[in-house]
């Protein structure tokens, strides 16, 4: 039996919407999967050296909330970063992982992932500010890989 | 409870951690070695199914005992 193929594009750099690929990628990988990871604008976020991830409620009626509040209060300076405190606690005592273990995870089983260089050069990110081990390339590269997965997502 | 070679305590982990840790256990282990691993989210009883028939591990045993869930695999 040929290995199966999985390949993700990861645009997004928000804390909620970096569990999908890592989640999807690590677990694919502990099935059996060889998996590549193609990181596209905003999606870029998630392969800094430190991960400082955030959420935001604006524009996203369905998220959860503590207690109802208006819009305008959400758009608050501090609330971003209260709501981000808030959710990382809540998914460290329901026993979710972190993203950063997650990527580690990712990493150990052989995860591989791709920086867009276009991406990179338009917000002029220096590859130095990116975790170790990960490559750079474009649509090209990607779809390379994609064009023989068994399965391809857009995240 | 039939016996086992290793034990894997998997409990507060959730989705998608249980099946990590269990193939990590299992990958240092032999062929035909028994795996116990526990678990409290309940999720974890369909992915550890659907983890034993794409790995071509088998899933022994699977049961609910007092809150937690118990399962048996045997490296393939």
């Amino acid at each position: 039996m040929s290995e199966k193929k999985l390949a993700i594009i990861a645009t997004k750099g928000s804390l909620d919407w970096a569990y999908p690929p890592f989640i999807l990628a690590s677990t694919a990988a502990a099935l059996g999967y060889e998996v590549q990871i193609f990181f596209t604008f905003y999606g870029l976020q998630l392969l800094r050296k430190k991960l400082d991830l955030k959420l935001t409620s604006l524009g996203n009626p369905g998220m959860p909330m503590p207690m109802p509040m208006p819009v305008l209060l959400q758009a608050l300076p501090g609330m971003q970063s209260m709501m981000s405190m808030m959710m990382k606690n809540k998914m460290k005592s329901k026993g979710v992982a972190s993203v950063e273990e997650l990527r580690s995870l990712c990493i150990e089983a052989d995860v591989k992932m791709i920086a867009c260089q276009m991406t990179v050069d338009l917000f002029e990110f220096s590859n130095s500010e990116f975790i170790d081990g990960i490559e750079f390339g474009g649509a090209a590269t990607f779809l390379g890989f994609a064009g023989e997965s068994d399965i391809c997502l857009f995240v | 409870m039939a016996n086992f070679d290793q034990e894997l305590d998997a409990s507060g982990l959730n989705c998608p951690l249980p099946i990590l840790r269990a193939k990590k256990s299992l990958a240092a282990m032999t062929s035909g070695q028994v795996l116990h691993i526990i678990a409290t989210d309940p999720g974890a009883v369909k992915d550890f199914e659907a983890f034993a028939k794409q790995t071509g591990n088998e899933l022994m045993e699977s049961r609910e005992e007092g809150g937690k869930f118990h399962f048996m695999m045997k490296k393939g």
